[in-house]
């Protein structure tokens, strides 16, 4: 069952990311970027990572692209001044360095081999709240300065006058 | 389970795209959105390769990916906004004071 669900649900992140990326109107993009934040978070749920598929649910799909669109249409720039895009060699080129990296990683990962470790539940609520407050303590909670300096300056920067 | 190889293809594509929109779109908001498609191509091989050696820590650290996803979503727009301000363009090669 897992490839099956796996190529549906990864034609579809695929398909996503291709659509955000070829648009013209970021609203557009913001909308084909919540398709693929979902066809990943149902990976996560066939990997049997359960939190990470809520959280990317909630804060991705929830939170983030929601200040996506609340930029895009505080802005709001009118359709006919949008940036005009051209192919020029440079942009070309960069292009073509990124179609050589999925080309590399194709290569890299068809004798990806690794052991396999006996099932354990590593990928539920339990598992990764257990692990973050006791092995990631710190780390869970310098992340916690880091959103407070991300708000603070986020407002700073945004606000006409300080 | 299925083997990680496949999910690490998929994460290597979804990198590549993302790093397509990155140099060769001139919209700042679809560039950043583009980061956010490089950042979750991360966050599928972290997960594919933790789920399959039955280790937490490939979760722990996609979340910590996100939470920096979230912070950088924040500041660049909050960036963008200043930007649109000051100049009344989203347009990267049009904001070149720094281009010698």
């Amino acid at each position: 069952m897992e490839p099956i669900l796996f190529v549906i649900f990864g034609a579809i992140a695929v398909g996503g990311a291709i659509m955000v990326v070829t648009r013209r109107h970021p609203m557009a993009s913001a909308l084909y970027l919540i398709l693929t934040l979902f066809a990943v978070a149902a990976l996560f749920v066939l990997r049997q990572a359960h939190f990470l598929a809520a959280i990317q649910v909630i804060v991705y799909a929830g939170a983030v692209v929601v200040l996506f669109i609340f930029v895009i249409m505080l802005i709001n720039v009118p359709v006919h001044k949008l940036p005009v895009e051209r192919v020029t060699g440079l942009r070309f080129l960069g292009v073509l360095a990124a179609g050589l990296l999925i080309l590399e990683s194709a290569v890299l990962t068809r004798r990806f081999a690794m052991p396999r470790a006996s099932a354990v539940d590593a990928g539920s609520v339990q598992a990764v709240g257990k692990a973050l407050f006791t092995d990631y303590l710190l780390a869970f909670e310098i992340t916690s300065v880091l959103l407070l300096a991300a708000v603070i300056g986020a407002i700073a920067l945004a606000k006409k006058k300080i | 389970m299925m083997e990680p190889a496949a999910y690490l293809l998929l994460s290597g594509i979804l990198f590549g795209i993302g790093v397509v929109g990155v140099v060769a779109r001139k919209n700042a908001l679809i560039i950043l959105m583009s980061v956010e498609i490089m950042l979750n191509g991360v966050n599928v091989a972290f997960i594919a390769v933790g789920s399959h050696l039955g280790d937490v820590t490939g979760s722990v650290f996609a979340f910590m990916v996100m939470t920096v996803a979230a912070a950088e979503a924040a500041v660049g727009l909050a960036i963008l906004i200043a930007i649109y301000r000051l100049k009344e363009t989203i347009d990267i090669t049009e904001l070149n004071v720094l281009k010698w």
